[in-house]
């Protein structure tokens, strides 16, 4: 059964109607103990169907193509008992134009991405041969549709390639674990600013600095940024949290809330980047939305449901994956950056640390905004000068109250994940607790 | 289906190839606050090819499965491009074995209207609950039908019926967010889901309650454990360490993960399995088709065993524990845990509580992660203790600790045992994974507490 003709017959029994079908097409090339092990190929086929019936929503998916006639059914099933739809299907409205879609990346040979692979690996053991190398070089192509009831029909594809590198040292009963990734629409046919990241590391990782407590200047590398603030502050900016009044900064919309200098905005238009898309998992068209403008708190997430529900209006920020009705999700984050190098940053702090990891950083409390997590890869900073690493640490904070007053933003921002981009932070004071 | 899978791997130039094809129908009940946010049905059906040539691998997943042999003739080509070395794969006899799950209380056979009236009703008490900001309740079932067959002549049928709940209450004042949550699930087993309403009704009022409790300061304590979040303890601190994957090609972690090492006191013994009956990380066989055993890991302190697959165990000339297992068929197998436990020991929570000065006590888990040799996980509750007795509530917090120390610092062990079944774990991307992982109640000195 086609999409349309799916789409059809569902259309005849209920008020409303929408297909999703996603299909994607992934080759990993993994490398372990330093050496390739592994060749992927991972072919991905699904259909969702979500109805509005008496008022009401059901939805269902399956990756049973053969079977999807029997969709309309499950989802029928379930919508007597779904919630009640505040939304309409959007009509046809055209994509944004967005750069995702790469031949090149596509056409990569296997062979080529082995040595990517390989070659990133050896430069890397060359500065540190006991280093244990994992690896991956993956590229993959993803289409999506969405079509609805009310006449909108659209989709698009995506290519990514990426490329990542995890190294463990062992020494006695220490574990040093070092990386980088990357990710990118276009193939990335260069490992060096991974393996420059990570021999870096590796450099300042050396020797071991005497631990310390207290409320300090904290550092964060945009990699650490990105995993201590990102969570806290997607959960805020959610209409759903905004809606169900759980957002701390929920009632602030206008109000200056941050640091004047702090600015971020959710852009699904950003070209090449593996968060952007052309419209999103409702088919509605996607544009840039500021979140916080020079601190003033400028706008929320939401999707169809929770625009209907909050009297707002769609940011086109539907996510979506098969086998879950649409849930409102970021694209790509951008955030502001600042004039500071990071080694400026350092040079200033007296006694803190630079940060580049904190493990289990989202397992508080989030919603409130709360990050706390374990310095899986951090240095000491003694007189304005990185010392040495530091273990068996913890940082904590709450976001929402340390964006309030920032030392400084780096200028030295970075994509982290392929959809994040992301400055060095400099906050004055974070919760450092450890043993010493 | 047996002749067509085992028509698709004969006659392929391999060391091995399996091919395993699942099929999964899901059912999942979601409230965010009064709202019902998602009540859906999906149905997950493909399956997959894993090839070893010369010691690498080929791998190929699929949703269709037309043209099985072409998959495997894939699955073995992309394998030979990889190995360059010799296969070492333990030996495990075939088994020809259908399984049928042991169900104890069927959800398939409790109507969708009586799940959602559960679930309404646990909402209910969370949502009406003065303070409450909002609440998260879901429910979900899962039934999954996998059949795996071998180049060695296995063909095995399995299904499980995987049953969780979460409760999550949300409360607010001023600006002021705390929130308590309960994860429970079972195997094959509908029951624990129809009696809520009293942890629902706690989950409430600990929310209420930790909006104007203190914050811990930060720093090193004596804490104890309650029997769930030392499971969880268990899980991330040394359980993911006992994962042969991570060492067996590392000479380095072989030393440091040598038998017969000493990690803690000789009252400390820790075991996985997942022939332990009835726990959500139970099963008959491995995604590799190998039985499911019950493991020592730690026996009177030492480390005496580790989890393999059949690879890990080839190469390092060990027996393998059926430990290999795939979240679905879009992954191999690789070494997880299945239910990880601390056997329990003599001390009553009163001896634990004895002579601890100042300290603090944690119940329930938020969540949990390891770096192997550190690892951070959150309690659920906070407690102060002072002079040997549980005082005022306190704001959740994290704890941190260095695997080598802290298993070392595990001073007292108490005389009971309770399984926590509603997590699952993550590693390489698959994830949640059941698992079970339990404990008595126990005692850590000096462990890293972070707070502000
Ligand atoms: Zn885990």
């Amino acid at each position: 059964m086609t999409p349309e003709e799916l789409l059809e017959l569902a259309r005849r029994r209920c008020e409303a109607a929408e297909v999703f079908v996603v299909e994607s097409d992934e080759t990993p090339v993994l490398f372990e103990a330093n050496r390739l092990k592994a060749l992927n190929t991972r072919q991905t086929t699904g259909i969702a169907l979500r109805v509005i019936k008496d008022g009401r929503i059901g939805f269902a998916s399956t990756t049973a193509m053969n079977e999807a006639a029997e969709l309309l059914n499950m989802a029928l099933d379930v919508a007597p008992f779904g919630a009640e739809a505040r939304f309409e299907m959007p009509t046809q409205n055209g994509l944004t134009s967005v750069d995702l879609y790469d031949p090149a990346t596509e056409a990569l040979p296997t062979e080529d991405m082995i040595e990517l692979g390989q070659s990133m690996i050896d430069a890397v053991r060359h500065h540190t041969p006991e280093l244990q190398c994992e690896g991956s070089v993956r590229k993959a192509t993803q289409t999506v549709r969405v079509l609805n009831s009310s006449g909108n029909d659209a989709s698009y594809s995506r290519t990514t390639f990426s490329l990542s590198l995890e190294g463990t040292l062992v020494r006695g009963t220490d574990m040093l674990f070092v990386g980088d990734s990357d990710a990118s629409c276009q193939p990335i046919t260069d490992a060096s600013r991974i393996v420059e990241t990570t021999v870096r590391q590796l450099e300042l990782a050396k020797d071991f600095a005497q631990p310390t407590s207290g409320q300090l200047p904290v550092i964060f590398s945009p990699r650490g940024a990105a995993g201590a603030i990102v969570g806290p502050l997607t959960i805020a900016f959610s209409g759903r949290t905004v809606w169900q009044g759980a957002s701390p900064v929920g009632n602030r919309l206008g109000q200056e809330t941050y640091d004047r200098r702090f600015s971020f905005w959710d852009d699904p238009t950003v070209p090449w980047r593996l968060g952007s898309r052309p419209i999103d998992g409702e088919g509605v068209p996607s544009r840039c939305l500021p979140l916080v403008e020079n601190g003033v708190v400028a706008n929320f997430l939401y999707d169809l449901q929770t625009a209907g529900l909050a009297a707002a209006k769609s940011t086109g920020s539907g996510g979506r994956a098969l086998a879950s009705p649409p849930t409102i999700s970021s694209s790509c984050l951008v955030f502001s950056g600042g004039d500071a190098s990071l080694d400026d940053m350092v040079a200033e702090v007296k006694n803190g640390l630079l940060v580049e990891q904190l493990m289990g950083a989202g397992q508080g409390n989030v919603l409130g905004g709360d990050f706390a997590g374990n310095v899986l890869l951090g240095y000491r900073i003694e007189n304005g000068k990185v010392t040495g690493r530091v273990k068996d640490t913890m940082v904590a904070g709450n976001v929402h109250e340390a964006l309030k007053e920032v030392a400084a933003f780096g200028n030295e921002l970075r994509w982290v994940g392929g959809s994040l981009h992301v400055p060095p932070i400099y906050f004055a004071r974070l919760s450092v607790s450890s043993k010493g | 289906m047996r002749d067509i899978m085992e028509a698709a791997l004969r006659g392929h130039n391999a060391d091995y190839i399996e091919i395993r094809v699942d099929d999964t129908d899901a059912t999942r009940i979601i409230y965010r606050g009064r709202e019902l946010e998602d009540i859906g049905r999906n149905r997950s059906f493909g399956g997959c090819v894993r090839a070893l040539v010369s010691g690498g691998w080929g791998f190929v997943s699929f949703n269709d499965l037309d043209g099985l042999r072409d998959k495997v003739t894939l699955a073995v080509s992309q394998a030979r491009l990889v190995g360059h070395e010799k296969s070492q794969l333990a030996e495990v006899p075939p088994v020809v074995d259908i399984v049928a799950p042991g169900i104890v209380n069927d959800p398939r056979n409790v109507p969708l209207a009586a799940k959602k009236r559960l679930m309404d009703e646990y909402n209910d008490i969370i949502c009406s609950t003065p303070k409450i900001q909002t609440s998260n309740v879901v429910y979900g079932e899962s039934d999954k039908r996998v059949i795996f067959a071998n180049s060695r002549g296995s063909y095995i049928k399995q299904e499980r019926i995987d049953v969780i709940c979460r409760l999550s209450a949300t409360a607010r004042v001023d600006g002021d967010v705390q929130q308590a949550s309960f994860s429970l699930g079972a195997l094959n087993d509908f029951s624990f889901v129809e009696s809520l309403h009293d942890q629902a009704r706690e989950a409430a009022e600990k929310a209420v309650a930790m909006v104007s409790a203190p914050t811990a300061k930060g720093g090193a304590y004596t804490v104890i454990l309650d029997p769930i979040l030392a499971g969880v303890f268990t899980h991330e601190a040394f359980g993911h360490l006992s994962e042969s994957d991570f060492v067996y090609e590392n000479p380095q972690m072989q030393e440091l993960m040598v038998l017969g090492k000493q990690f803690g006191g000789s009252h400390l013994n820790i075991v996985d399995g997942a022939s332990v009956p009835g726990l959500r990380g139970s099963y008959r066989y491995d995604d590799e088709g190998t039985p499911a055993q019950k493991t020592y890991l730690i026996q009177e302190g030492v480390l005496v065993g580790r989890l393999h697959s059949q690879e890990t165990a080839g190469k390092m000339g060990e027996r393998p524990t059926g430990n290999a297992r795939a979240i679905d068929y879009r992954f191999p197998p690789i070494v997880r845990m299945t239910n990880t436990y601390i056997e329990p020991g003599e001390a009553t929570l009163e001896d634990l509580l004895e002579g601890v000065d100042e300290g603090i006590y944690v119940k329930n888990w938020y969540g949990g992660t390891t770096s192997m040799e550190m690892f951070t996980f959150s309690a659920g509750e906070a407690y102060m203790i002072r002079n040997g007795r549980v005082e005022g509530l306190l704001r959740p917090v994290v704890l941190t600790g260095n695997l080598f120390t802290t298993l070392a610092n595990l001073d007292a062990i108490g005389n009971d045992i309770e399984f926590n079944q509603g997590g699952g774990c993550g590693k390489a991307g698959q994830m949640p994974l059941p698992v079970s992982n339990g404990s008595p109640h126990i005692r850590i000195r000096e462990c890293v507490v972070g707070g502000r």
